[in-house]
């Protein structure tokens, strides 16, 4: 995971070394997000377990519920992931369990975000009185916590299935997004081309979903991949302490029956591990999905390699990706002295090549040269840095 | 001064607000619920214990909402939360009360080492980007997708056996009367270091990713570069000038996610039986235990509330600017 994705370009007065690709053609710049390895694998699995979810209930080679003789059960060519104390294959458990998984995490993320794009943005562009009221609510479900409110309303709320779960969910979820959204809803509503809008006489829904909403929209995916995770989680929480309904299958399901029969003190790893593998597989895929959106948004957060460059007398200069290297010279073998940077890396402002170097200095001794070029441990890629 | 009184308010207002879905709550579900559970618990259900359940599923149709909304927060202000069905005859409030401590000494400390140790390697890996401390990332990442109790069950079917050093269940050994001595103390830690480490591995990946992505923001501030160009020492500059102005939004978000931090505390509880709110709210939630849960959903709200105010407070301490608005 640390393949480096941006590229370290040496700026020297004479113009940027080794940087000789020429733009970036807009056909690359199309699937610009799944080129993130990191977006392009979570993207990748979450494909994979919603094709679960739409086929898992087909493709199941055996009845969840039917009983059968073969009672804890290893895994065996039979039962891919062995059988419960019931005979039942935990293989198709898993498979038919996905759907309900999938649909909770999916219906209590749109939920919340369309409570939290309604909310955030409402009391981020008119402010006044209403959006002090909005805050207060966005701060106080924020702070009371989730988790412990839901299993009190499911509970109440006798036999809820997977529809009430996922509204609860759903409903109390939204804080989140909702407050992140408001600050960079205040944040553009003064920016100029919005108040050129306003000035144009645009109606306030119209500045709202065709000037503020686009420019939202990598918070709003971001967020919305967070309340899938929270309500994954939650759904299959539920479920393992047994609140929602537990004759329906989904992953949490099959780790209650685990806990409920002794599975650990049977030693049956198999009956509790491949769940657990599958929750945490598919949230690791959506966190991945988000980083990739985070990165895609600030590239800053990308992790790219540390290099060393040698400057022209022979020195080492350590290289580092969002920090300005700062050189100690020698200057007539006293007192080292520090000089303002010659050598940068640019991973979110690329220089074109041939402009003048901005941040260069009038010559000093220990100006690096172009002449000798970067030697980088890590090997610049060049198909990925220079476009984005 | 003014910062602080805010909050104190904000807060206020939250554990109002929590209080008073907590009164709604029992008032949604259709039917009557206290007849049912008098069946359910046959002849265990005293005719006055019937009648404050009636009260608390707002049944009694002698009153007015306003009324009963008066009569709750009556209760409440009396410390009294109802009475337990699971436990009976035992109130709610001293069920509770003798759980609590075992909650709060073991999220406690967890929390803390978590964020300190979680922030610490933030910190490292934010500095060095791309080298081996960043390359950890994924693999919290991991970690962190796991639930917590799953995380639990195994390591219980690791780590737990007939002869192993670690007790997979309970919080202190049976034959220990719990006092404050040695024998007791000694086994409540035994049994607990299952647990904590559960809670250590699961929180931190989320404190280390923070700190790691405020400090690649700071880093490329002005103040830094300056920091360096006056010759200072890699450490000074990464401890006394990147890593404390990162920490600020790091402390705020530990307040935000408390509540998410005890959730999760709550279900290794469950997987370990261990003898805290988790369990409890565990056995409340089988029994249908309506009024213990309530109660507990108080308990952690409020609980989770002044640990906020806590946060806020360090918050304070930490950052001038909030000081000089007073």
């Amino acid at each position: 995971m640390t393949i480096p994705i941006t590229e370290l370009t040496v700026v020297t007065p004479e113009g940027p070394a080794g940087d000789a690709s020429g733009p970036a053609r807009p056909s690359r710049r199309r699937f610009r997000f799944v080129s993130n390895p990191k977006a392009a694998f979570g993207l990748a699995v979450v494909g994979l377990f919603v094709l679960f979810a739409i086929i898992g209930p087909w493709v199941a080679p055996y009845d969840p519920s039917g009983r059968t003789r073969d009672v804890l059960q290893p895994p065996s060519a039979d039962h891919w992931f062995g059988t419960s104390h019931l005979g039942q294959d935990i293989f198709s458990q898993i498979l038919v369990g996905t759907r309900g998984v999938m649909f909770v995490g999916f219906l209590a993320g749109v939920v919340a975000m369309v409570l939290s794009v309604l909310i955030g943005i409402t009391s981020g562009y008119l402010g006044g009185l209403l959006d002090e009221l909005l805050s207060a609510l966005t701060n106080v479900f924020l702070v009371i916590p989730a988790l412990p409110l839901i299993i009190i309303i499911a509970a109440t709320v006798q036999g809820a299935g997977d529809l009430m779960v996922a509204l609860v969910i759903g409903f109390t979820s939204w804080a989140w997004g909702a407050r992140i959204l408001r600050a960079q809803t205040l944040s553009l509503r003064n920016r100029d081309y919005v108040q050129a809008s306003r000035a144009n006489g645009e109606t306030t829904w119209r500045i709202i979903v065709f000037e503020i909403l686009p420019n939202l929209v990598a918070i709003i995916a971001s967020s919305f991949v967070s309340t899938v995770i929270f309500a994954v989680m939650s759904e299959i929480t539920l479920a393992f302490i047994g609140v929602s309904n537990v004759s329906t299958w989904n992953w949490g399901t099959i780790l209650f029956w685990a806990q409920s029969q002794q599975a650990l003190a049977q030693g049956a790893w198999w009956w509790f591990v491949p769940a657990g593998a599958a929750i945490a597989v598919l949230g690791t895929a959506l966190a991945l999905l988000n980083f990739g959106i985070d990165e895609f948004v600030n590239p800053r957060l990308r992790s790219t390699g540390v290099g060393k460059v040698r400057t022209a007398d022979g020195r080492k200069v350590k290289m580092k990706v969002g920090f300005t290297p700062v050189l100690m010279a020698r200057i007539s073998s006293t007192a080292p002295t520090p000089v303002t940077p010659v050598a940068r890396a640019t991973p979110v402002t690329p220089v074109p090549p041939g402009s003048p170097a901005a941040p260069s200095t009038p010559a000093t001794p220990s100006t690096p040269v172009t002449s000798n070029p970067p030697a980088t441990s890590n090997p610049p890629v060049p198909s990925k840095g220079t476009d984005q | 001064m003014k910062y602080l009184l805010q909050r104190v308010v904000f807060y206020l207002l939250t554990a109002w607000a929590a209080i008073t879905i907590n009164f709604f709550i029992p008032r949604m579900i259709p039917g009557d619920p206290v007849q049912l559970l008098i069946a359910k618990y046959q002849g265990q259900i005293s005719p006055q214990a019937a009648q404050s359940l009636y009260t608390l599923f707002g049944l009694n149709n002698d009153d007015s909402l306003i009324e009963q909304y008066l009569k709750y927060w009556n209760q409440l202000l009396h410390g009294d939360l109802g009475v337990s069905f699971t436990f009976f005859p035992s109130t709610s409030a001293e069920v509770i009360g003798q759980a609590l401590p075992w909650t709060l000494a073991l999220v406690g400390i967890t929390t803390v080492i978590s964020f300190m140790i979680g922030t610490g390697l933030g910190v490292l890996a934010g500095w060095y980007r791309g080298s081996a401390i960043d390359g950890l990332l994924p693999a919290t990442t991991f970690l962190s997708s796991i639930p917590y109790f799953w995380l639990g069950l195994v390591a219980i079917s690791l780590f737990t056996g007939i002869d192993s050093f670690f007790p997979s269940s309970g919080g202190y050994d049976p034959g220990v009367v719990p006092s404050w001595d040695w024998a007791f103390i000694g086994s409540a830690i035994q049994h607990s270091l299952l647990p904590a480490l559960t809670i250590f591995i699961s929180s931190m990946s989320g404190w280390i990713l923070g700190m790691r992505n405020m400090m690649v923001t700071v880093t490329s501030e002005d103040y830094i570069t300056v920091a360096h160009a006056k010759g200072l020492s890699e450490k000074r500059v990464m401890l006394g000038y990147a890593a404390r102005n990162a920490l600020l939004p790091n402390v705020s978000g530990f307040a935000l996610s408390l509540g998410f931090i005890v959730s999760g505390t709550l279900l290794v509880e469950i997987v370990f039986s261990y003898p805290g709110i988790g369990f409890l709210l565990f056995q409340a939630v089988g029994s249908k235990d309506y009024p213990l849960l309530q109660g507990i959903f108080l308990i952690i709200t409020l609980s989770v509330l002044v640990a906020n105010f806590l946060a806020d407070i360090a918050y304070l301490l930490l950052d001038p600017r909030t000081r000089r608005e007073g």
